[in-house]
């Protein structure tokens, strides 16, 4: 994969502005402020997790930096350019994909057809081609289908293909997510709680999965509550609990910080 | 008396066509998009008046008239749907379904009562007659212009069947369906809903327009009353019987409606006195109504449902790999 390469070379660049550098972002709804002036820099590579109770703002901090919610003020910057009013669907062209913490498959495609529409800069996506360029969209169709049949092998759904993705489980539906992001060749991949309501021996698979992007050179954030999770994988990780920033270090130093263990158990404690 | 049933076959099958042709458009923007458009008969009457005005003879105290040929009128009264489809689209297809469908609703009144008070270019209540008939040249044999027509309409409801049929298996078609199953979904994939949703209203809106020109030559007459909302409930009634997100149940569902009304208008001048026939004419809707609730309770996504509907290129694949796929589900025991 020609992409990956020319990311790795990338990280080893020195004085690259970050993949995703969100500023000072604030968003309320109505009376109340979920997210209350967060910072956060991914760097190219990197893999951070986000964690914090419910309610912490995280998923909200999540979709302003993916763009289907736009900040009530604050900038976010994507690999040096300030994005923070832009349309959801321009975030992938600037090199980030997300997930959905509940996946979002789209139920009476194939799984194989999920996979193709995260490809990008499709000429048969364009209405006129298909009539006037067929051959030319024929030849990109079958690029794709290659990639995407190569996807579903690296996210163990190949056996699957050509059955409608409402069959998936719901860990079968976070590697199909990842399957169809991973399309779009995004530098940045933002996961919302990959391992909520997934079975262990699926669960395994998706860490791995999770690594093997990581090694590759993806940047990724990462929403989870599960900490076991988080300090297998991320080597920084910022707490958060109310909108607010609450700690930051590495997964031991943040999981026995005491402010984060007063969050975590509030009023109960 | 079989020549007579032939000829009224011909005249029944080419007017049930012009219906399909509507149905078909109304299936790329309802079908296939989700698009709730109950102006069908506004972009109908455009396409309509447009040819006419096109392909009509110099007429005085009327502007317009150019004398072009059948084919240049059909093209301009698609082109001029589809333009008007466009500009209606940029301003509402943000539009939530049901505010979309009052928004589209309100279009089809306002041209409705343009078309009725604009006389002098469309000739106000009294409309434009002499529009030009394809094969006007057999008229004097009904069974050899009845065929002709009917044989006209069915190449032009085919070619329009392919182009569709190759749309919903492109690449295109398959955004269409991402963005309909899940909009956010397809955002975060960098699809942008509106630019779809306008191509799709635009193509129906065009459609829509080719019907009614190719009516209004078929009839050689036009007037307001044409218009009506009436046209647009039973185009609805149509796709919904034959089934919506089908090509080919939007041309049998077209043809089917189109046979209840007839025949029902048939039951109507035979069954009641003369000078009930203008009320029991009402009856004919009650039919279509009866028609729509029995499918919709029996088959609720109509006699053709939608089938799921693969990139062509993907269906190659899917052949070859059946052998191998039986043999995996197979051994998996």
């Amino acid at each position: 994969m020609q992409s990956v390469a020319d990311e790795k070379h990338d990280t080893a660049s020195i004085n690259r502005s970050p993949v995703i550098d969100a500023r000072r972002l604030v968003k309320r709804f109505g009376g109340i402020t979920a997210v209350a002036g967060i910072s956060l820099v991914l760097q190219q590579g990197e893999m951070i997790g986000l964690i914090g109770p419910n309610g912490a703002g995280k998923t909200t901090l999540f979709n302003l930096i993916a763009g289907s919610l736009k900040p009530s003020s604050g900038e976010i910057w994507i690999s040096g350019r300030e994005v923070s009013q832009e349309r959801p669907e321009l975030r992938i062209a600037r090199g980030v994909g997300r997930t959905f913490q509940i996946p979002r498959p789209f139920a009476e495609m194939t799984v194989l057809e999920n996979v193709l529409t995260g490809a990008q800069e499709q000429d048969g996506e364009r209405l006129f081609a298909n009539f006037f360029n067929p051959g030319r969209v024929a030849g990109q169709e079958r690029a794709a289908i290659d990639k995407a049949r190569s996807l579903l092998s690296f996210v163990t759904l190949s056996g699957l293909e050509n059955e409608p993705a409402r069959v998936l489980s719901g860990g079968q539906r976070k590697l199909l997510e990842l399957a169809r992001i991973l399309m779009a060749d995004p530098a940045a991949i933002l996961l919302d709680e990959p391992a909520a309501g997934v079975n262990p021996a699926l669960l395994e698979t998706i860490m791995e999965r999770v690594l093997e992007l990581h090694a590759q050179g993806k940047s990724i954030l990462l929403i989870e509550h599960n900490m076991d999770m988080i300090s297998r994988l991320c080597s920084r990780v910022m707490a958060m609990a109310s909108g607010r920033h609450l700690a930051e270090g590495t997964p031991d130093e943040v999981a026995t910080n005491p402010a984060v263990i007063e969050a975590y158990l509030g009023g109960a404690a | 008396m079989i020549l007579d049933l032939l000829a009224y076959g011909a005249f029944f099958l080419t007017m049930a066509l012009t219906y399909a042709i509507m149905c078909l458009g109304l299936n790329v923007q309802w079908g296939q998009t989700g698009l709730f458009n109950v102006g069908i008969a506004g972009f109908v009457a455009i396409g309509a008046y447009a040819s006419a005005l096109l392909t009509t003879p110099e007429t005085a105290g009327r502007i317009g008239g150019f004398g072009l040929p059948i084919a240049a009128g059909w093209f301009g009264g698609a082109l001029v749907a589809g333009v008007v489809a466009y500009l209606i689209g940029a301003l509402t297809i943000r539009l939530r379904a049901d505010y979309l469908a009052i928004a589209t609703f309100g279009v089809a009144v306002a041209v409705q009562l343009c078309v009725l008070n604009l006389e002098a270019l469309t000739g106000g209540a009294f409309g434009i007659g002499f529009i030009p008939r394809p094969f006007a040249e057999l008229a004097g044999n009904p069974l050899a212009f009845g065929l002709s027509n009917a044989g006209l309409l069915i190449a032009v409801v085919a070619l329009l069947y392919m182009a569709l049929e190759h749309l919903v298996r492109s690449p295109w078609g398959r955004v269409l369906r991402a963005i309909r199953e899940d909009e956010a979904a397809a955002q975060a994939l960098g699809k942008n809903p509106t630019r779809f949703r306008l191509q799709a209203f635009t193509i129906g809106g065009a459609i829509m327009g080719l019907a009614g020109a190719a009516q209004a030559h078929f009839i050689g007459f036009i007037a307001p009353d044409n218009y009506m909302p009436i046209l647009t409930f039973q185009v609805w009634a149509m796709l919904i019987v034959g089934g919506s997100g089908n090509n080919r149940g939007a041309i049998l569902g077209a043809v089917l409606v189109w046979g209840i009304w007839a025949s029902s208008a048939a039951a109507v001048s035979t069954f009641f006195a003369p000078e009930q026939q203008a009320r029991a004419a009402s009856l004919q809707i009650v039919m279509i109504g009866v028609g729509l609730c029995l499918i919709l309770l029996l088959r609720p996504r109509g006699i053709l449902g939608e089938v799921r509907n693969v990139s062509r290129h993907i269906r190659k694949i899917m052949k070859s790999d059946d052998a191998e796929l039986a043999s995996r589900f197979l051994s998996k025991d």
